[in-house]
């Protein structure tokens, strides 16, 4: 890059005038590539890249993992697996309902897009009003997206009962991966792991550096779906959003802010806070590094307090 | 350094027109001067910043955004008028502290971005005037209440929950929710049904407080309020169909 050419680009991404850079495949494993989103929440500047995304390369072609938030996303993401792996896509598997995981689907109209029951029912029902709220904050890096819903999965199934279930393993070219359905994050979550090299995709059941996003969770479920991954032999392991770790670390950060969530909530509700009081309230220091985790709080408070506040108002006698 | 020069000499015309006109709004809502003329008179108007109006700056729910209103630095406050001036229904709320209330929160249905306002009138007839803006996707106040879906709600209308917190110099928080579906008339085929009037009794019969809800207050309404009150509160209230709201609180 030319020097000159360095704060004219700056002044392009203050103004939101262009969406950011395309992310570039990283290497995290053997045949296992990861594009990882903006550590931030949707904006005109990031076009909705926030999520992170990834393929497996398979003797048979390669396995997508979510497909970004526009039609645009999806094809850059497209042409990145066959400029990666020299194969084009064969399968993709949606993790979750939420707008910037699924977007993408167009650039796969011949290939098979498929989710868990729930997860395909939510977004042929609610897609296009969770696309056209998406439209509103990131604008036109949606251009000319439409949402193409994906097709149910037989198997595997959501929990009963609080137990998950077992997981369903498809082969590729004889690459095992095992597909995982848990639930919490949203009321359906799907877990894809590479046995080959120990590589989990956790969808958005684990965020690491930023801070959780909850508009469809319920904690319990979802503290009970981190459990389940940590039993898995992760040795690399890819968050839904935030930076690819080898440890148990993603994992452990994601279940602290959970139950300081949880505990939060409860504690002002207890006191009688009313919202924009409990929207004030600090994280522990150590959890104080997450990015746009006071906005998420925020938004967490609003989305789980009215069933928290619930618990500290006891029916009325009614009046004489 | 002449274009500096000019941009300032604008700057300080600017100013002059504004200390001649002290009511010129701060969130320079377009509809500010009708609406204005609309929820307060003809009454004067004083933007004051002791009057604060806290919420998020954009509606992550448009069907319930939270908004805190204080004013605690205010005397003599025997009036709280709380609208968005883009909402397709402004008023929202309109309270009366009397002899014990201070702050209140609640929730309320957003359709669109919209400056959110209360004025708080004193015992000298002056409006006192805070606000902020609110960002928002919309379909907050078009969008059919849960309740409208779903007939159990109605063994439950106008069911209380409550509770008071002790709180320093004799003071309390009350926290209320009424099982209601605050339907406001704009979503097809509903027609309006809300809670019109809640009072607050103390246990001797004397009222210390009173609101008036709008349709743009949320479902099933939760309340806060601070009062200056310690004991047993009686809240009573009806909606605009006549149902009778009734219930009992004690510390």
């Amino acid at each position: 890059m030319t020097s000159w050419a360095v704060p004219w680009m700056a002044l392009l991404v203050a103004l939101g005038a262009t969406a950011r850079d395309f992310p570039q495949p990283q290497r995290v494993a053997d045949g296992v590539y990861v594009l990882e989103g903006a550590r931030e929440h949707f904006s005109r500047a990031n076009g909705g890249d926030i999520a992170n995304t990834g393929f497996i390369a398979t003797p048979a072609g390669a396995v997508v993992i979510d497909t970004g938030a526009s039609l645009r996303y999806g094809q850059a993401q497209r042409a990145a697996v066959r400029a990666t792996t020299g194969r084009d896509a064969v399968q993709v598997y949606i993790t979750h309902a939420h707008p910037d995981h699924f977007l993408g689907n167009q650039a796969y109209a011949d290939v098979p897009v498929q989710a868990l029951r729930s997860t395909a029912e939510r977004i042929a029902r609610d897609g296009d009003t969770l696309a056209q709220n998406l439209f509103l904050l990131v604008g036109s890096a949606m251009a000319g997206t439409v949402v193409r819903p994906p097709t149910a999965l037989a198997a595997p199934v959501l929990p009963k009962g609080g137990v998950s279930q077992p997981p369903t393993v498809v082969a590729f070219g004889g690459r095992r991966l095992q597909l995982i359905a848990l639930q919490g994050h949203s009321a359906a979550d799907l877990a894809v792991f590479d046995e080959a090299t120990g590589t989990l995709f956790a969808g958005d059941l684990v965020f690491f550096e930023r801070a959780p996003t909850t508009p469809d969770a319920d904690i319990a479920p979802w503290l009970a779906a981190l459990d389940r991954l940590a039993q898995l032999p992760v040795r690399v392991l890819v968050p839904g959003h935030g930076p690819v770790v080898r440890g148990p670390e993603a994992i452990a950060q994601t279940r602290d802010y959970l139950l300081w969530v949880q505990s939060a909530l409860h504690e002002a509700a207890a006191r009688g806070l009313d919202m924009n009081e409990a929207m004030q309230l600090q994280a522990p220091e150590r959890l104080r590094r997450l990015a746009v985790l006071q906005a998420e709080w925020q938004r967490t408070v609003v989305h789980l307090y009215p069933a928290a506040e619930q618990g500290s108002l006891p029916r009325a006698a009614a009046a004489r | 350094m002449r274009l500096l020069f000019s941009i300032c000499l604008i700057g300080a015309l600017a100013t002059a027109t504004h200390a001649a006109e002290p009511a010129s709004d701060p969130l320079r809502s377009p509809l500010w001067s009708g609406m204005r003329q609309r929820m307060l008179g003809s009454d004067p108007v004083v933007f004051d910043a002791r009057v604060q109006l806290r919420m998020p700056a954009s509606a992550e729910n448009p069907l319930a955004v939270p908004v805190e209103v204080r004013f605690d630095g205010l005397a003599g406050a025997e009036r709280v008028l709380v609208f968005a001036d883009l909402n397709p229904i402004p008023k929202i709320l309109d309270y009366r502290p009397g002899t014990a209330g201070g702050a209140l929160a609640f929730r309320f249905k957003v359709e669109q971005s919209t400056p959110v306002r209360a004025a708080v009138r004193t015992r000298d007839g002056v409006w006192h005037v805070g606000g902020a803006w609110l960002t928002a996707a919309g379909g907050g106040c078009t969008m059919p209440s849960q309740a409208s879906g779903n007939p159990a709600w109605q063994e439950r209308l106008g069911e209380v929950s409550a509770r008071l917190w002790p709180r320093s110099d004799g003071a309390s928080r009350l926290r209320l929710r009424v099982i209601h579906p605050m339907d406001t008339g704009l979503a097809g085929g509903i027609p309006v049904f809300h809670v019109e009037g809640l009072a607050l009794h103390d246990a001797g019969g004397r009222e210390l407080a009173s609101l008036q809800l709008y349709e743009p207050v949320a479902e099933n309404p939760v309340l806060s309020l601070d009062l200056r009150h310690r004991g047993v509160l009686r809240i009573e209230g009806r909606d605009t169909q006549g149902n009778r709201i009734h219930a009992e609180v004690a510390p």
